[in-house]
């Protein structure tokens, strides 16, 4: 079964320093670092003291309010630091990784099991923590049962991983996974795949995959959420990212949790941007030096894309969703009358004396400078044009911003996700931190209504 | 690297000082700040809020120039010393002699007006201890276009400073306000000083003390002649279309606001569903009126008569309705929020607009009542259009409970 999705609110980043389709093996990482920061919401019960030795799958912390909920170590090896913030809250737990990888072996598992027994196995494995839940964006609470589960398998943020190539010849892993998934809910496994593409994807079974067209947030699971049945008050949705289903799906094919993927490295300060194949939590030094940026560069590194990923230091970690390193300029430097003269080489969606509507298919070099100063919200009408969803975007984030909760609730609250409000940031003239003020008022509704 | 060095170096001795604001605004109309991005969007568009101002105020300038041929012009015209200009590019009108008089009243309103309302906003900054916000900047463009050329200059300070304080930064500056600043600051005038504002006297340049002399001149504008059941001599449609009547001292030339319009829907920054649905109010009451005067409901001896029986295209080209639609209604703040709101509230102010004029015999100017009205309906207008949205998801539940 498949049905098109199209969307013509967007808009398209076009950035330089789009991966080149090669795949190289990075250098095997020594040191691994998991932050439960990661997995937003979850207090991490510490197993794995300093000092002791893991295998790969084998469990790091577990959920406070869950003790099924286990999540595990990427590779084998030795805890040598668990890295303490205020009120001895863990930041990150830092692995020393063996020569050897070994691993906790889960057994092949039937994909034909009951519901309960998937999700038991899911848990213990550590997989759960791919699974995602909306309302609030955070690990889907193990009791919850959801209306749909939702998968994107179009990426089309600015710089993204090509998920058509990094998933190519994935295709058994990612059935496993789905059939597997498509067990845990009545409302089925939707896949959105992009409309030209010959996504690995496509020819799933056991899911109703969705054609989808448009500029950017098309790719976003938000999207697709929103056009096929948008959350309701009372409801569950799953999300998964396509690249985790290929570790479900190898966790349930071998019995072992490979923590391996691919990523892109990409960003107009990476010399020859391609992609790696690396694992999660290891650093992102021993893929970006070699080929990539100059050692003595004044750069932004994101694991992420640049809309909504996280920045980390040069010497920092891939996090564990990403299947994207991106790294742009800093722009932390003045620019004389950079205000009222006409600007040719930053994309903007007005023509207030911005010509990046003259040629819609140049290639920006955009670094992180904020274009302006922070303002109250002025402009109206501007982030309607690159929202797809239905919703009124200033609206539900001035109500995020006064902390109503009844009118969040209203303005469909439940249905979103911060990475939704990326590019209404992108834009914004105001320079409002749009994605921050969702966060916020998706934990608000998380503590006042759970 | 001289200046943005030592610029720079200031920025940080002052940073967390009272002071900090003050500096920081004057700094960043040089040099567009340092600031990098943090979590959140690495990337950020190329257009901030001074920008977006900016070319509001670009859509203004050429209103602005004319404004001060015009002021000179009418001058000089009714004191008989020129012959009446022939369109747009007429001799007698652009003229240095009209330019030096017209800049020499006109640009101290300017001056007043930006800097009465920039030392306000400076202070608040500095009590409150944010960010100076750009709003200003186009409503002291706006001021010096809508008042009249003879407008002592404390009368204008004093309204500048009540229109800051009480339509904006009590409400919490910039982005806050209900009111549009510029239409308060208008309205004070309005209520405060009637006499000078509504007389016949204000709009030329001059008039006003050669009241009562032998060498007394007329300073009406044409809507104070037509609510007279009047009409002034020697001045056809084009005139009023080019701008060279009298009138407040920027909104005469329609000419040159459609061009600003033009170039506000061009960039984006101005509304085109408000600029156009308030023309199409306009058009729409105008239309009413004709009707009631066709019927005969209305003879030629009421004194409504006047105003009400111009055909309603005409309203468009005489009056300040297109410089509100094009540069009042469109600030969006005060206006609608949501696309479908503005639609209402455009109409409603193009609607309201005709029909204070015409009923309105003490002053039939009734484009910036209007929007003033429609400013404090706006957020009524905006509830009802998103219930319409709240309503949808609502109906989605029970559909799904059903």
């Amino acid at each position: 079964m498949s049905k098109d999705i199209k969307i013509k609110k967007g808009l398209d980043i076009k950035l330089v320093g789009v991966a080149e389709k090669t795949t190289e093996n990075a250098i095997i990482s020594n040191f691994y670092s998991i932050r439960p920061e990661d997995f937003h919401s979850i207090i991490p019960k510490l197993v794995a003291k300093e000092g002791s030795k893991v295998k790969a799958g084998e469990t790091l912390f577990y959920n406070k309010d869950n003790e099924e909920m286990k999540f595990v170590s990427p590779v084998s090896g030795e805890v040598t630091e668990v890295v303490r913030g205020p009120r001895r809250r863990i930041d990150a737990i830092k692995i020393t990784a063996d020569k050897e990888q070994t691993f906790v072996d889960h057994g092949k598992f039937d994909t034909n099991a009951t519901a309960e027994k998937i999700k038991a196995h899911l848990l213990a494995s550590g997989c759960w923590a791919f699974i995602k839940q909306r309302p609030y964006d955070v690990v889907a609470k193990a009791d919850s049962t959801p209306r749909a589960i939702f998968i994107s398998g179009y990426a089309s943020a600015p710089l993204a991983a090509d998920l058509d190539y990094t998933l190519a010849g994935k295709e058994a892993e990612l059935q496993a996974a789905v059939t597997a998934l498509s067990k845990l809910t009545e409302g089925g496994v939707h896949v959105s795949v992009g409309k030209n593409s010959s996504s690995p994807l496509s020819g799933l079974s056991n899911a109703i995959i969705h054609q989808v067209s448009g500029p950017h947030p098309s790719g976003n699971v938000g999207t697709l959420i929103n056009k096929v049945g948008p959350v309701n008050k009372g409801e569950t949705v799953w999300t998964v990212s396509a690249q985790d289903l290929v570790i479900i799906g190898e966790l349930l094919i071998t019995g072992k949790f490979n923590a391996e993927r691919i990523i892109a490295l990409a960003g107009s300060s990476v010399k020859k941007p391609r992609y790696f194949k690396t694992k999660i939590g290891s650093e992102i030094s021993t893929m970006i030096y070699d080929n990539g940026v100059e050692k003595d560069g004044n750069d932004r590194f994101i694991s992420g894309n640049v809309l909504s990923g996280k920045q980390v230091g040069a010497d920092g970690h891939l996090d564990y969703y990403s299947n994207v390193i991106s790294v742009i300029p800093e722009g932390d430097d003045y620019e004389f009358f950079g205000w009222n003269k006409p600007v040719f080489d930053k994309v903007s969606t007005s023509r207030a004396l911005t010509f990046s509507w003259m040629n819609p298919n140049k290639k920006y070099e955009l670094d992180t400078n904020t274009n302006g100063e922070h303002r109250a919200f002025v402009l109206t009408g501007n982030y309607e044009e690159v929202f797809p969803l239905d919703i009124y975007p200033l609206q539900i984030l001035k109500a995020c911003m006064y902390q109503d909760l009844d009118e969040m609730e209203a303005l469909g609250m439940y249905e979103v996700a911060p990475e939704d409000f990326a590019l209404t940031e992108f834009i914004c003239v105001s320079k409002q931190p749009h994605q921050k003020i969702i966060r916020e008022g998706l934990d608000l509704m998380l503590k006042e209504i759970g | 690297m001289g200046l943005k060095q030592n610029l720079h170096n200031l920025k940080e001795k002052y940073k967390g000082k009272k002071m900090a604001p003050a500096f920081n605004a004057l700094h960043t109309f040089l040099y567009l700040p340092n600031e990098t991005t943090h979590n959140g969007t690495h990337i950020k568009a190329a257009d901030d809020l001074k920008r977006t101002m900016n070319t509001v105020i670009m859509a203004l300038v050429p209103c602005l120039i004319f404004g001060m041929f015009n002021a000179g012009y009418q001058h000089y015209l009714a004191l008989g010393e020129i012959q009446q200009a022939d369109g747009f590019l007429g001799a007698s009108f652009w003229t240095l002699d009209n330019f030096i008089i017209g800049a020499w009243t006109v640009l101290p309103l300017v001056v007043v007006s930006y800097g009465v309302g920039l030392a306000v906003e400076f202070l608040f900054a500095v009590i409150k201890g944010h960010e100076v916000e750009e709003g200003y900047l186009v409503t002291g463009m706006l001021v010096p276009l809508i008042v009249p050329v003879d407008i002592p200059l404390w009368m204008l300070a004093v309204a500048v400073i009540f229109g800051v304080v009480i339509g904006k930064e009590v409400f919490g500056g910039t982005g806050m306000n209900i009111l549009n600043p510029a239409l308060t600051i208008r309205a004070f005038l309005f209520f405060a000083y009637p006499t000078w504002m509504s007389g016949d006297k204000v709009w030329v340049h001059g008039a006003v003390e050669r009241a009562g002399t032998p060498d007394a001149i007329s300073g009406e504008t044409i809507l104070g002649a037509y609510a007279q059941n009047t009409s002034l001599a020697g001045i056809d449609y084009w005139d009023m279309f080019w701008g060279i009547i009298p009138g407040s001292v920027g909104e005469t030339s329609k000419f040159l606001i459609i061009i600003g319009a033009l170039f506000l829907i061009f960039t984006k920054v101005g509304s085109w569903r408000i600029i156009f649905s308030t023309l199409i109010g306009a058009l729409v009451m105008g239309l009413i009126f004709n009707g009631v005067v066709e019927a005969g409901w209305i003879g030629d001896t009421s004194k409504f008569y006047g105003l009400m029986s111009v055909p309603f295209w005409q309203h468009l080209i005489i009056g300040s309705i297109l410089f509100g639609a094009v540069y009042m209604a469109t600030d969006p703040v005060t206006a609608s929020q949501t696309n479908k709101g503005k639609w209402i509230y455009g109409f409603l102010i193009g609607f309201i607009s005709i029909m204070i004029r015409v009923f309105n015999p003490a002053y039939p100017e009734g484009v910036f009542l209007a929007i003033l009205l429609m400013n404090v309906f706006a957020p009524t207008i905006d509830h009802y259009v998103i219930q319409g949205n709240v309503k949808r998801r609502m109906k989605r539940v029970k559909v799904k409970a059903a």
